[in-house]
């Protein structure tokens, strides 16, 4: 489903930084894969590279089949509304819409008529265990709550791929294992393929595979995870 | 206060926003500028008119003075012997239209030997004591010598009646005095200018030791009707206060201006203090106190309005000098003429300015930091609480106070002869219509039907979530607009007014003035008969102008003497409201301005007494019209009458009815070969009078129009610079739903859409304040200033036109700012928490 080969990254400047070097991922259909890693190791870089967000140096990003390398703008921000799911480290939920509507964006954004979309909301916020709050505005909920919802907005227009940035890295503990339990099940449930980038060990266990990405690149995790 | 926490709260604003703090203090100086500029040519012209006034008047200790056409010359003999009085010098005043130009020379006719101990301004300086006798010589102030480009040795031609008089040059008069005068032998004036008998005024020196409050009454008494006594300085006040209502309209528009800046340094601070909400959370969470929070965001406001400040007041300096030189003192509005100021540093101005530029900008950020001050620090430390800062709707309690309080005060009377209760509604209106913005705002918002596009749509689900900033970007547009509207509506109902006033005023073929400028010229009977039989002359009507005192507090009204027709008097009158049907018995009829009932408390019916030649004689006030040419007042009466009771047959206007098919060319040439002396007098069409004085009308109202304009551009910038800022401080947002799969194009849609909705609610709340704030201008404003009504006229096709521009104006202003906060990787945006 996710296929990188050889990908470099930097960024110029002053003091121009390699994040990435020759870094290579296969991630399969349906399958969770969590990144450790230390700040700075270049773990949101290969989220964006994955999602087309940024364009690498070097190399190929093949996800759902599509080779990145030759989309342009509008194409990739296409395949971003049909193909990708997002989950932030501080949820990114829109104040000022309700949880539905935020719930419901993506599929606005895909131009679902009303009635498929609300059915699917409905369906999405009963998954998250949220169908009461529908009608609220985000200021109510709680964080845990509100990562819910940013769940339930990643899987709302079942995207092929979900990637999931420090997803618990704002809540505590006892939320965080809801959170990645919830993240894991939805994702297994729509037959999605999961990203999870994460500082957490015990996030990290849920996943199917754990690799560490380091200066040399991506590796297995060999140590111990909770 | 400890550097480290003022770094904290101030160095944010001062290292990341200078671009938005420049454009406030432009705001400020623009405002401080214009303020600052017109107080200084008011002070210069009124200054330099009162310094000239007080050289004129010499050690004069009161002055009787009368009606401008004079006063029995036998009174001066009484003065002169009054126990009280030490001198009394006589004094002829004559407004003498210089010839071959559309100009006046004010020339006194003194007893130089009388003036010498009591006007000594007032004497030419001669070799021989001969030549200030000489009956053809003048000596002209330096101002009027350098005006005139003459000097000793030349001749100074003046007309008198219809006719020239040729004076020598003799000398200079005046000393240092800036006003444009000339001096001669009175005997010679009133020899020249055919004032044989009669004064204008005369300048009194009390003895040493006599009370002159006493003086001043006891002389009062022994005056014959219409001549009053008064202390020169009185007199300069009364001249004083007939410019001042056109002044402080001038100076309230440049406080337009400031109040305009003031709401940019709030919609800058405003969305400044958003941004910077997790900042000062966090300060408040390590210990900072909410009031000293406050007060360093105050005192953030107040180094703005400080630098606006000083930059301001050098720019107003140079503007004042620039705006004398080319419109002169009274900015084209005819109120100075006869001085040649000069601009002054006037620390005073200055520093009220300064302190007026500052209390602006500290007002401006008092409501934003009160804002960062409430807001909980554990809520705020979250990403995104910037929105909850705009999503509170207060109560509308106090702005429909305001409003209230503003319908209130246009009952209210002029205080001091100015309508300050009229200005305080207009700014009552406005502030309570921008405390009510968010609820106009969510009012409207919430009955537009959702679009179908995404992006418009949640384009109105963000401004329907956050009304609140929808104030911060409207404050200063709908201020703007609405000034502006308001202004356009007054400027158009008084230009129409005009327009239809100069109509019924003008109903013959032509006018003829005997001078186009002064007092001195005139036609006597002859020429009156020798201009109604020039050929081709159907009917002549004429106009005998003079001016009269009636309240020594109060500047002199004129009084028209008009030819009316016999049967309908009232027909060439523009009259407004009833008039009074003729009684037999009544004394004869007068019909008054607007400004004689305002000033004067004249009504239809009321019996009042006009002095003239002398004597008082009764009248009943039988209409009222309107008068735009004298805001100090008018009263016609039937020329017969007049001449009936003064003998005085002269006539300084006429109205002329051609015969079929001759034409004003015609005419003129007709005059020309039967009338020669005709060839000084000044011939005009209805058509080009009115051209002239809308021209005039117009000139005058440049002014205002530039300042409005400074008001539109204050808003628009405050519009560009708000919605840029908000823009930037919901640039996470942007990144996110990009990351969802919006484009750029559906962000950017969005946008314009927000721009466009805020612009459209902005441009319909101004448009109507606009309206209402037009009706106080010209109900209250208007008539407490000018003492002058008009009717309302709304140029729809010009505001139709102007809230077009203005929206495309505001929308591509919104569309650049947000193009340029979305450019450098909005999407990186989002990475602040990745």
């Amino acid at each position: 489903m996710i296929r990188l080969d050889r990908v470099a990254k930097s960024f110029p400047g002053p003091r121009p930084r390699t994040v990435l070097d020759r870094v290579c991922l296969d991630v399969a259909r349906g399958e969770l894969v969590a990144i450790l890693g230390e700040s700075g190791s270049g773990k949101s870089t290969l989220l964006n590279v994955i999602a087309g967000l940024e364009t690498p140096d070097a190399g190929t990003v093949v996800v759902a089949g599509a080779d990145l390398a030759v989309l342009d703008d509008d194409a990739l921000t296409a395949f971003r509304r049909t193909h990708v799911g997002f989950v932030f480290q501080a949820f990114h939920v829109l104040p000022y819409l309700t949880v539905a509507q935020n719930v419901a964006l993506p599929l606005r954004l895909a131009g679902c008529d009303e009635r498929t979309a609300a059915a699917r909301v409905s369906a999405m916020l009963a998954a998250v265990g949220l169908a009461e709050r529908a009608a609220g505005m985000p200021r109510e909920l709680s964080g845990g709550e509100l990562q819910r919802i940013a769940i339930a907005r990643a899987l709302v227009h079942r995207p092929q791929v979900v990637l999931a940035d420090e997803p618990t890295g704002n809540l505590d503990p006892a939320s965080a294992q809801g959170v990645i339990a919830l993240l894991r099940s939805t994702l297994q449930a729509e037959g999605a393929t999961g990203v999870l980038v994460t500082h957490s060990r015990t996030a990290a266990a849920s996943a199917d595979r754990v690799l560490v990405l380091t200066v040399a690149g991506l590796a297995p995790f060999e140590g111990r995870l909770s | 206060m400890n550097t480290a926490v003022v770094q904290a709260v101030l160095g944010g604003a001062f290292t990341h926003q200078r671009g938005r703090l420049a454009l406030s203090v432009l705001a400020i100086a623009l405002g401080v500028a214009l303020g600052y500029a017109v107080a200084l040519i008011n002070a210069a012209a009124v200054g330099e008119f009162a310094g000239g006034m007080r050289t004129l008047s010499g050690v004069a200790d009161l002055e009787v003075r009368g009606p401008r056409g004079g006063f029995d010359e036998a009174l001066y003999a009484t003065l002169a012997r009054d126990p009280d009085v030490a001198v009394a010098s006589p004094v002829v005043e004559v407004d003498a239209r210089i010839a071959g130009r559309d100009d006046a020379l004010v020339v006194y006719g003194v007893d130089a030997f009388r003036a010498a101990a009591v006007t000594p301004a007032l004497v030419g300086a001669a070799d021989t004591a001969l030549d200030l006798l000489r009956p053809g010589a003048v000596f002209l102030s330096p101002a009027a010598a350098a005006w005139l480009g003459a000097g000793p040795g030349g001749t100074l031609t003046v007309q008198s009646g219809v006719r020239d008089v040729v004076l020598a040059i003799a000398g200079y008069a005046g000393g240092d005095a800036g006003r444009r005068f000339a001096v001669m032998d009175i005997a010679a004036a009133q020899d020249a200018f055919a004032r044989g008998g009669s004064l204008s005024r005369v300048d009194l020196r009390l003895r040493p030791g006599s009370d002159a409050a006493l003086a001043r009454e006891r002389i009062a008494r022994t005056l014959p009707p219409g001549v009053v006594v008064a202390a020169p300085r009185d007199n300069a006040a009364t001249t004083e206060r007939m410019s001042r209502a056109y002044r402080v309209n001038l100076n309230v528009l440049a406080l337009v201006a400031l109040f305009t800046g003031g709401l940019l340094v709030f919609s800058t601070q405003a969305l400044s203090v958003v941004r910077r909400r997790a900042q000062f959370a966090l300060l408040r969470t390590l210990g900072l106190a909410r009031r000293r929070l406050v007060a360093l965001l105050v005192a953030e406001g107040a180094l703005v309005g400080a630098a606006g400040s000083v930059v301001g007041l050098a720019a107003g300096y140079g503007l004042a000098y620039a705006v004398l030189r080319v419109f002169g003192a009274d900015l084209g509005a005819g109120f100075f003429r006869g001085a040649a100021p000069q601009i002054a540093f006037d620390a005073w101005s200055a520093l009220v300015f300064a302190a007026l530029g500052v209390a602006v900008a500290m007002t401006g950020s008092f409501a934003p930091a009160r804002e960062a001050a409430r807001a909980a620090p554990a809520a705020a430390l979250k990403a995104g609480d910037e929105q909850q800062a705009f999503a509170r709707l207060r109560s509308p309690l106090p702005g429909l106070v305001l409003l209230a309080a503003g319908a209130a005060a246009t009952r209210l009377p002029p205080v001091g002869g100015l309508p300050l209760a009229g200005y305080g509604a207009i700014a009552l209106m406005l502030i309570g219509t921008l405390l009510l913005l968010p609820r106009i705002a969510a009012l409207v918002l919430a009955r537009v039907p959702a679009p179908r596009a995404f992006a418009p749509a949640l384009a109105l689900d963000q401004l329907r979530g956050a009304p609140g900033q929808a104030s911060v970007s409207l404050a200063t547009i709908v201020a703007s607009v609405s000034l502006m509207v308001s202004m356009a509506i007054m400027v158009a109902s008084f230009r129409q007014s005009l327009d239809d006033w100069l109509a019924a005023l003008l109903p013959a073929d032509v006018y003829v003035r005997a001078g186009p400028a002064g007092d001195s010229a005139y036609f006597d009977q002859r020429d009156q008969q020798a201009l109604a039989a020039v050929p081709g002359v159907a009917r002549v009507a004429f106009l005998r102008a003079q001016a009269l005192v009636l309240d020594p507090a109060l500047p002199r009204v004129t009084l028209l003497a008009r030819d009316l027709p016999g049967d309908d008097p009232e027909q060439r009158l523009p009259l407004v409201g009833e008039t009074l049907p003729r009684r037999a018995g009544d004394p004869p009829p007068v019909w008054v301005s607007e400004a004689m009932v305002d000033l004067h408390g004249m009504h239809p019916g009321a019996r009042i007494e006009l002095p003239l030649a002398g004597r008082t004689w009764p009248f009943v006030v039988a209409g009222i019209w309107r008068d735009y040419a004298r805001q100090q007042g008018a009263l016609v009466v039937e020329r017969a009458t007049y001449v009936a009771l003064t003998g005085d047959r002269s006539a300084t206007d006429a109205a002329v009815w051609l015969a079929p098919g001759v034409t004003p060319a015609a005419f003129r040439a007709a005059l020309d070969a039967r009338f020669p002396e005709a060839a000084r007098a000044a011939l005009s069409t209805p058509g080009e009078i009115r051209a002239l004085s809308l021209a005039v009308f117009d000139r005058t109202f440049a002014v205002t129009y530039g300042l409005l304009a400074a008001a539109i551009v204050i808003g628009l910038v405050g519009l560009s610079s708000s919605f840029g800022a908000l823009v930037l401080a919901r640039r996470r947002e942007f990144g996110v739903l990009r990351h969802l799969g919006m484009t750029r194009r559906q962000v950017g849609a969005m946008l314009a859409t927000e721009g466009a909705a805020i612009s459209a609610i902005g441009l319909a709340t101004g448009l109507t304040l606009g309206f209402v704030m037009s009706l106080v201008l010209i109900h209250v404003v208007n008539r407490q200033s000018f003492h002058w009504s008009m009717a309302l006229s709304v140029p729809w096709g010009s505001l139709a036109a102007l809230a077009a521009a203005l929206l495309v104006l505001a929308m591509a202003t919104t569309v650049a700012s947000a193009r340029q906060a979305m450019g450098g990787g909005v999407i990186r945006a989002v990475r602040d928490d990745w």
